[in-house]
């Protein structure tokens, strides 16, 4: 038997339940004064700043990371329910998530001490906010192609190109990007690219904001012209960056994130069938919640998983591939649902104000932060096809 | 997996492998695979794994006797194993002592009700009970006026209308007229006929997940070895995101399966936490057995449709499977139905529960 995928029945320990409990306990408190609306998932997050920072006094950025960098030694596990809880009630996380779920696990392994010591306690205080800088102009899924060029020079580097779909760039202190430093060779087509961070406010830098068929601005364009970045802003090997991109994305793939974007149109789907739904609406939405209950079971086991030190590589890509896949529909099947609602019910206008922009929302699911196809080719190399 | 679990797997797993292969039981028309494999089992204790030493079972735990059916879907086997491990399980909430040889439940659909007369003996008719006419008995699940019942009934004094199901394995019509049970005792406080549905449903869901990961081991191997526009087609990329597919829904499969076998044998009731489990698994199993047979048989084109071939050995009860102890259409609308109850703000502390 190839028994090669596991997904291990992992039930969160009794902390996470306590802890739950304080997360539910603070985002009420949060709603209640007014800080978001958790009815409303497509507002602007540039004001979230004073809840970022709240969050960060109760411990819940960085909980994964070392005391001595600000964070707080404790388990994957719950980190998980908060990300859920932070997620479900669309709580305004965007500033910090970045930070809290990737860009700080590359900087606790690659960056030199002054620069940990520095920037981590500040993302554990929710002061800071990070993007990603992969794709560019000619680079999306094939990362390896990227040509932004980091150029040595005197103590550092000059960087000239440009990233784009670069989230959240327009309100970043900091990016963490990949320049070229080096050619590829013919052996070996990822070579040449090297990680950096970025201090955001460097000369030589220009944010130019890209409207999305959301009507949001979320991501940008990022134009780097002679910017100079310090030798110690080099992070890991030079020209190695792609022996250092994989081990993350078991971290970045597996998340509650992947599968609860659109969720809150479940919930008010349910509100507006009542008590006693027709045969077709319980029968759909049965249906979806089995769906539903079964992406966190793999979602939680790969954070079980990963708690253990393992990295399930192929068992993540999994999880985002059918979870942004089901994120993606649910919107539709809600819609299908919908139109046998009574259009009197008190959240009608609701549901359908969020539904019109999961729809618009739902193509982007499975393109942002590795595409469905990516995904199944890092399966299929997985079962040995590749 | 705990290491006892491990080792009533194995054991399964050994067995099934040196008798079961499914080769050799494709090619074999005669059916002279069934006894011998019957036998092993027997002598391993495995049918009876669920019923406790007193009540004349081996006495294993929820989650070895899982962990046996998991295996069982594995290898697609085609006798009542999981049928008798379920009929003794129901004897036992009784406390009945389990007799010699296969055994099946009875009802095995949750629509179906079989009555408890005035006069002790036992009416009804139940549908698609599985492997009725290869057993000795039925452990019955019974409607009487003072409650529920189980009892142990001689499966000869039962009516027997012989069906197939998708994969020509028993499914039959068993109707009781005034049937006197050899034994009957009433059923614990609290257990209904939802609990046998539930624990059905996630046997069931086992075996479908054990039979998706063949699925996609036999569907791996073939587009590695079938050659055609002079290359393997598992260099094709249409394949290969099949294949990714279908190792998809065998994963999910398998950790809706696993977690609703987990939560039953970690759990001294059946609350609303254990049900969304159970259902889900059998509902999520279910999509999944739809969509990777489909792929399982796309993958391997004409020969995985011929009667030769094993693949259909899994495709099949896979799909057949999804029919016993409730479909996944009309647990959806029982799920439905609580979710749509507790409200909509109480849904997501039940998914977020465990």
């Amino acid at each position: 038997m190839t028994a090669a995928l596991r997904f291990d029945p992992i039930r969160l320990p009794p902390e996470c339940e306590k802890l739950r409990k304080e997360v539910r306990a603070f985002l009420a408190d949060e709603i209640a004064a007014g800080t978001f609306n958790p009815f409303q998932p497509n507002r602007e997050d540039a004001d979230a700043r004073e809840f970022c920072r709240r969050v960060g006094e109760r411990g819940w950025i960085g909980m994964t990371w070392p005391k001595k960098y600000g964070g707080h030694e404790r388990s994957f596990l719950e980190r998980y329910v908060v990300t859920e809880e932070m997620r479900v009630a669309n709580a305004p996380t965007r500033r910090f998530f970045v930070a809290d779920r990737q860009s700080g696990p590359v900087l606790l392994k690659y960056a030199p001490e002054r620069i940990k010591s520095d920037i981590l306690p500040r993302i554990c205080r929710g002061e800071v906010c990070f993007a990603i800088g992969m794709s560019e102009p000619n680079s999306g899924s094939d990362l390896f192609a990227a040509r932004t060029k980091a150029t040595k020079t005197d103590g550092g580097w000059l960087i000239n190109g440009t990233k784009i779909w670069t989230s959240s760039a327009h309100i970043a202190d900091y990016m963490i990007a990949i320049f070229r430093t080096s050619p590829s060779t013919k052996e070996n087509r990822r070579h040449g690219l090297t990680q950096f961070l970025v201090d955001m406010k460097t000369p030589g830098i220009k944010v130019n904001p890209i409207g999305q068929i959301t009507g949001q601005f979320e991501f940008n364009e990022v134009v780097f012209t002679d910017a100079f970045m310090p030798d110690d802003h080099v992070l890991g090997e030079i020209d190695g960056a792609w022996k250092q991109a994989t081990s993350e994305l078991a971290y970045e793939r597996s998340g509650p994130e992947r599968f609860l974007e659109t969720y809150y149109v479940l919930t008010e789907l349910v509100r507006a069938v009542g008590k006693n739904p027709d045969t077709r609406s319980a029968e759909g939405i049965g249906r979806l919640v089995a769906q539903l209950h079964t992406m966190r079971r793999m979602s939680v086991s790969v954070a079980g998983m990963l708690q253990a030190g393992k990295e399930p590589v192929v068992e993540a890509s999994i999880v985002k591939d059918i979870g942004t896949v089901w994120e993606q529909q649910l919107p539709h099947r809600v819609r299908d649902l919908a139109a046998f609602v009574d259009e009197n019910v008190s959240n009608h206008e609701t549901l359908e104000k969020q539904l019109s922009f999961a729809i618009k929302t739902a193509p982007k699911l499975t393109i942002q932060g590795g595409t469905t196809e990516v995904l199944r080719g890092i399966i299929a190399r997985g079962l040995g096809l590749r | 997996m705990a290491e006892s679990e491990n080792i009533v797997a194995e054991t399964a797993e050994k067995i099934f492998s040196d008798l079961a292969d499914a080769q050799t039981i494709n090619s074999d028309k005669e059916g002279a695979w069934k006894a011998p494999l019957w036998q092993a089992l027997t002598e391993a204790g495995l049918p009876l794994a669920w019923v406790p030493e007193d009540c004349g079972g081996s006495g294993a735990s929820l989650a070895e006797g899982f962990s046996v059916l998991s295996a069982a879907g594995r290898f697609a086997i085609a006798v009542p194993l999981a049928e008798t491990m379920l009929a003794g399980w129901l004897l036992a909430q009784a406390k009945i002592s389990s007799p010699e040889g296969a055994m099946t439940p009875a009802p095995a659909s949750p629509k179906d009700r079989i009555a408890l007369n005035a006069d002790g003996t036992l009416s009804g008719r139940a549908r698609g009970v599985p492997f009725a006419r290869d057993a000795r008995h039925v452990a019955v699940l019974a409607h009487g006026a003072g409650g529920l019942s189980i009892a142990l009934v001689d499966m000869t004094k039962c009516q027997i209308e012989a069906g197939l199901n998708l994969a020509n394995d028993g499914n039959d019509t068993v109707t009781l007229s005034n049937v006197a049970p050899i034994t009957i005792k009433p059923a614990p406080k609290g257990f209904d006929q939802t609990q046998l549905m539930l624990m059905g449903g996630v046997a069931r869901s086992l075996q479908i997940a054990g039979s998706l990961e063949s699925m996609l081991e036999v569907s791996v191997r073939y587009s590695n070895e079938r050659v055609a526009f002079e290359k393997k087609i598992s260099k094709f990329q249409a394949v290969q995101h099949n294949l990714a597919k279908l190792a998809g829904e065998s994963a999910a499969a398998l950790a809706a399966a696993t977690s609703a076998a987990d939560a039953i044998a970690n759990s001294t009731s059946f609350n609303d936490e254990v049900f969304l489990e159970a259902v889900s698994a059998k509902i999520r199993c279910a999509e999944a057995a739809e969509k990777g047979a489909a792929i399982a048989h796309q993958v391997h084109g004409a020969i995985g449709f011929t009667i030769e071939h094993i693949l259909h050995r899994y495709t099949l009860r896979a799909l057949a499977w999804r029919d016993d102890f409730g479909s996944e259409s009309y647990w959806a609308v029982e799920l439905g139905k609580m979710v749509a109850a507790r409200g909509a703000d109480e849904l997501w502390p039940l998914v977020a529960s465990r």
